[in-house]
């Protein structure tokens, strides 16, 4: 499902003195349907950039990345946007919202936008924003004002709204509880019982060897070991 | 599927100085385009050429016409023309009293549209601009009131309903919330983005504010000096730019 050849990466800074920054060189990786791969090495490794390049938003310098036949790295803006409404979700750490929408829209849009009828999307959300553990009470309000952790599991609900075939996840399980934890886990493997690709940055390794069928570590993709 | 509108070779000088140059891209239906740069940038000059208000010294902006198909915008007649901007196309200005006719009470504002597409019956064309003022949250009490007694934010949500009334395609946005305050900024995105996505309209918005752009287009310009210096998918030039001009502009925004 989720295909990377030789994907290298550089940052080149023009305002600063034009320094060009290598970050990853000729990374290759495979999902399959079903499978969970967590990325690990050292902070710098290049794990979440690595998960930017899949999801599009970096562009990689050569080398390709194929998602259910589509190549991130040469696709069209529209080809890509296409992509992440049915094909590719993504849960970051960082919930971005427009201000002012409640969370339950927030949370049922990504089924709205493929063509789900809104009753049957805000249930879907209800049923995902209950097991996460948002009171009801918050869910006509904008999740910008929550905190932390609430942000994150609407993020999190948001992401698992859609039953998307890959599916990244970049520390899903950061600063939550006990309890919220295993919720989160429940769904990825939930997820992987439908057949769904998934990538995933997990620091907490309990939580990695619960989940995780295998894990690559970066490392050895990094232009130092390579040199 | 085709495009909704193609622009090829688009270019306009002002004497020696260049406007905008050589300026080329398709925007295909449902897709949010911005375009963003300083002032000077020809960001303006180029929305201008593409909407039929400045004549551009080349190229051509084929638009995806209802009953003819592909058709070059800048060499059709001007009654067509005229018409494409009455049915097909709407043009949102940044400063609202430009958009609206501020003698003219709120509901025969988006009335008008309507009648300059042949609607006659008074009681619907009633009907239809009470409705759009409730979808762009003006309460219908304030119907017969003119532009005049409204605020800025409230004649930027009238010159948009005065805009969508029609049903157009294709909207051009000049700094749609240029000079409102971030409250009703906030508001009036959210109300964008709900309209975009009900009506499947395709639009170009202009802005030097990347917090708009991110929230409402799927695709990014950039533009300096009436050059297009990097164009992509909205959250991919922003989070890693690669032009020079590109990185300074997104690394000059402030944090807040």
């Amino acid at each position: 499902m989720i295909q990377i050849r030789e994907v290298s990466k550089t940052f080149t800074l023009h305002n600063q003195g034009s320094a060009v920054i290598r970050v990853m060189e000729r990374a290759s990786l495979s999902v399959a349907p079903g499978e969970c791969v967590a990325l690990t090495g050292a902070s710098g490794a290049g794990k979440s950039t690595l998960m930017r390049m899949i999801y599009g938003n970096y562009l990689a310098a050569s080398g390709e990345i194929l998602i259910g036949g589509v190549d991130v790295v040469r696709a069209e803006p529209r080809e890509i946007i296409r992509l992440r409404r049915e094909v590719l979700g993504y849960v970051s750490q960082f919930l971005r919202v427009v201000p002012r929408v409640p969370t339950l829209d927030v949370v049922a849009e990504p089924l709205l936008s493929v063509g789900v009828d809104r009753a049957a999307a805000t249930d879907r959300a209800r049923e995902l924003l209950t097991r996460l553990r948002i009171p009801e009470r918050l869910w006509s309000l904008s999740p910008t004002t929550f905190s932390g952790g609430e942000q994150q599991r609407v993020n999190i609900a948001r992401g698992f709204a859609h039953a998307y075939p890959a599916l990244l996840l970049d520390e899903p399980t950061a600063s939550l509880d006990a309890a919220n934890r295993d919720t989160v886990l429940e769904l990825i493997h939930e997820a992987k019982a439908r057949g769904a690709a998934i990538v995933g940055i997990f620091h907490d390794a309990e939580a990695r060897a619960a989940v995780c069928d295998r894990v690559v570590d970066l490392t050895g993709f990094s232009p130092q070991a390579a040199a | 599927m085709t495009p909704l509108l193609k622009v090829e070779g688009l270019t306009k000088r002002y004497g020696a100085r260049i406007g905008c140059a050589d300026v080329s891209f398709d925007l295909w239906p449902g897709e949010v385009m911005g375009i963003v740069g300083e002032s000077g940038s020809g960001k303006s000059t180029l929305l201008n050429c593409m909407a039929g208000h400045l004549a551009p010294d080349a190229g051509r902006v084929m638009f995806d016409t209802r009953t003819e198909g592909m058709k070059d915008t800048i060499t059709m007649s001007e009654p067509e023309r005229r018409m494409l901007g009455r049915t097909d196309w709407a043009f949102v200005h940044q400063h609202a009293r430009d958009g609206l006719r501020m003698n003219v009470s709120a509901g025969g504002n988006v009335g008008e549209r309507l009648m300059a597409v042949g609607a006659r019956h008074y009681g619907e064309i009633r009907d239809s601009a009470e409705d759009w003022l409730g979808r762009v949250e003006i309460d219908s009490s304030r119907i017969d009131d003119r532009p005049t007694a409204f605020s800025g934010g409230m004649q930027q949500r009238l010159q948009i309903a005065r805009n969508l009334v029609t049903g157009p395609r294709l909207v051009f946005m000049d700094e749609p919330t240029g000079g409102l305050d971030v409250s009703v900024q906030a508001r009036l995105l959210d109300l964008l983005r709900g309209l975009v996505r009900e009506m499947g309209l395709s639009a170009i918005i202009v802005t030097h504010d990347l917090a708009v752009v991110r929230l409402l287009a799927d695709r990014l310009m950039v533009m300096k000096d009436g050059h297009v210096v990097e164009a992509g998918l909205t959250d991919q030039v922003l989070d890693d730019p690669q032009h020079a001009y590109t990185q300074l502009l997104v690394s000059s925004v402030l944090q807040v």
